[in-house]
């Protein structure tokens, strides 16, 4: 039999039976359309995280103590091996050419209470370059200046989550609030940068380190959790790396094992999209079920199709089909039932990615990124779940006996 | 060397531990051109002789030889192309599918073989057996006549050697019956198409020109009908 009319006899058999034909496709359409936005949802999020990561900046590199123990985040003495000291030697333009600014941080956390509101958050211990170095702007009152660091000041610049939580639309700017039982005066709001950096509360290194850790070295320094290190530009990230290396071996006498670890941001970003790898995939692996669903539902449909037609295989066989040509004309169904089903779902999935993309679904900006090669790859994964489903039934149409299939009623 | 040569064809089926000889030992010779009847009550093994002859089935032992060719010994895919090339098939029930139209039930016959213009040749055959003005007509808005019609139409789309009528008017009224014969007998005498008809009516009989009789697997009687009625030809049919 030809191709053409294996082809005709296939497309006319389908069509025969319209609404049956219609809920088979929709289990092979809702599993494709599943998959395409499903990883759509996947991209989105990490091009998503990309693109926040690269506003931070690529020339940022972060140094911090190797732990000895305990949390870097505990704020207590655990991170002993990093000074504001070594933050200030960083900026030496001959050890360290390639560093063009340095803003060194104190992590803590603890609750903040205003006239008539309370909240728990992280709070930073920052000097005044810590804004232009992180990208942290102004949105109300005034950043952190090198006059607070130097007095210690009692002074506090919110982000805009806490000021929100705290004084609602009100602005903030001249109250106190207390920090861990401490005073301290509102002096700014920094604009929203997305990413969970909201919900902090920045006050000068120093008042961190007397008042709400005891950060303070046996030498009379202030431990400090973390170098933010700005290099000159994106290219000499890796010599600022090697300078800040060598200045701080020199400095901590390090021998044999490095006491502190420097981390830039294609490192994180590495980092962040394994993670959102391993999520894609999650999310793949879920919508490849539901494809394998509407594949086991295609079977279903062909084998019924199949004891519904003995008599026509029957005929068909009197009348000088081989079996090759059964097999080659039931197989050929369940693939264009899943050929159709993989093509109407990519289109359906396409449209969804669409109207999904930018659009506020359950509190959370939805990114959303269609990709033709995961489609190509939902239409080739529907046309072997077709086949790999197809061959059963067909087999056994193929393998009537035309005696037995004539009887048949 | 005869069309078609029996010899010693047993058939033998197994249920549970009992072996069933549905045919016991047929020898036979067709000859080209000749028109025969088969007959035998039901169980007689008239059936399975005919599913042997139509090559949907191979004889357990025995020599079965269409044009010299050894068919026992044949696999699936020779034995269809077989069936394509050389036999046509009539059935009682016609076996029509009901989803085709008349013109695709014909054209059915030769999909299944190497050559084009499929369409054309099927409308020829249709109208051959005066069915030309029915061809996009489905099988239930035919009568029974014109649905064995195009059942006839589909037989010898691919000029088949033999025409194997399994009770070919057993559904059918007396009129309808006679249009049919003479059909068969037309196709005989006109264009010299060995027809085998496998009945169980006497006055089919009558309008064949030799009467094999099938009993508990076995040849009984092989008789000559010296003058064969003719069926009264019907104005329907064109010549």
């Amino acid at each position: 039999m030809s191709v053409l009319a294996l082809l005709r006899t296939a497309w006319f058999s389908i069509g025969s039976n319209k609404l049956r034909t219609g809920l088979t496709l929709l289990g092979m359409i809702i599993g494709v359309a599943a998959v395409i936005s499903l990883m759509a949802i996947g991209r989105g999020s990490q091009n998503t995280i990309t693109e926040r990561i690269e506003s931070l900046g690529s020339d940022l590199l972060f140094v911090r103590p190797t732990s000895t123990g305990g949390s870097i985040f505990g704020g207590g003495g655990d991170s002993d091996d990093l000074t504001i000291d070594d933050a200030v030697a960083l900026l030496d333009p001959v050890f360290a050419p390639s560093v063009a600014a340095v803003a060194p941080e104190i992590q803590t956390n603890g609750q903040i209470v205003a006239a008539d509101a309370d909240t728990f958050a992280s709070i930073l211990g920052v000097t005044s370059d810590y804004f232009p170095v992180r990208n942290f702007t102004i949105d109300l009152g005034q950043a952190i200046t090198a006059a607070h660091v130097l007095n210690g000041s009692r002074v506090a610049v919110l982000g805009s989550q806490i000021s929100e939580t705290l004084y609602g639309v009100r602005d903030p700017v001249g109250q106190t609030i207390r920090i861990n039982e401490k005073v301290f005066t509102i002096i700014g709001v920094m604009d929203s940068k997305g990413a969970g950096e909201d919900n902090r509360v920045l006050v000068p290194i120093t008042t961190a380190a007397n008042r709400l850790t005891n950060n303070r070295a046996a030498d009379g320094g202030i431990n400090v959790q973390t170098i933010n290190v700005q290099a000159t530009s994106g290219e000499t990230v890796d010599a600022a790396e090697a300078e800040i290396t060598t200045l701080l071996r020199l400095r901590h006498e390090v021998t044999d094992e490095d006491d502190f670890t420097i981390t830039n941001q294609q490192e994180t970003l590495d980092t962040l999209n394994e993670t959102n790898e391993t999520f894609a995939l999650f999310l793949g692996a879920i919508a490849g079920i539901s494809l394998l669903v509407g594949g086991i539902g295609i079977m279903n449909i062909m084998l019924v199709s199949v004891t519904e037609r003995t008599r026509e295989i029957g005929i068909r066989k009197a009348l000088g089909a081989k079996r090759s040509d059964i097999l080659y004309q039931f197989v050929l169904e369940a693939l264009l039932l899943s050929i159709a089903g993989g093509g109407l779902g990519v289109a359906i999935g396409a449209v969804l990615v669409r109207l999904s993309n930018g659009r506020n679904i359950a509190g959370q900006d939805v990114e959303t990124v269609f990709s033709t090669d995961i489609a190509l790859l939902a239409l080739g994964v529907s046309a072997v779940i077709g086949l790999f489903f197809g061959i059963y039934p067909a087999a056994r149409a193929s393998r009537l006996h035309p005696i037995e299939a004539l009887r048949h009623e | 060397m005869s069309l078609i040569e029996l010899e010693n064809v047993k058939k033998v089926y197994r249920i549970g531990e009992i072996e069933v000889f549905a045919l016991a030992g047929v020898t036979l010779n067709i000859d080209q051109g000749e028109m025969v009847a088969i007959m035998g009550p039901s169980g007689s093994g008239k059936s399975t002789l005919m599913n042997i002859l139509g090559c949907l089935d191979v004889p357990t032992s025995g020599s079965y030889r269409i044009e010299g060719d050894e068919v026992g010994t044949w696999g699936d895919s020779r034995l269809a192309k077989t069936r394509n090339e050389r036999i046509g098939f009539v059935f009682q029930t016609y076996n029509l599918l009901p989803r085709l139209t008349a013109l695709d039930n014909v054209e059915l016959a030769l999909l299944y073989g190497r050559g084009d213009s499929t369409k054309p040749r099927a409308r020829e055959a249709l109208a051959a057996v005066g069915l030309a003005d029915r061809a996009d007509h489905k099988p239930t808005e035919l009568s029974g006549g014109q649905q064995q019609r195009v059942g006839i139409a589909r037989a010898l789309v691919k000029d088949p050697v033999m025409l194997l009528a399994d009770e070919p008017t057993g559904n059918l009224d007396s009129r309808s019956s006679t249009e049919i014969m003479a059909m068969l007998q037309r196709l005989n005498r006109e264009q010299g198409r060995t027809v085998i008809i496998v009945t169980h009516e006497p006055e089919i009989v009558e309008h064949t020109q030799r009467a094999i009789t099938i009993k508990d697997g076995l040849v009984v009687s092989d008789v000559r009908i010296a003058t064969p009625r003719t069926a009264e030809p019907n104005e329907e049919v064109s010549a």
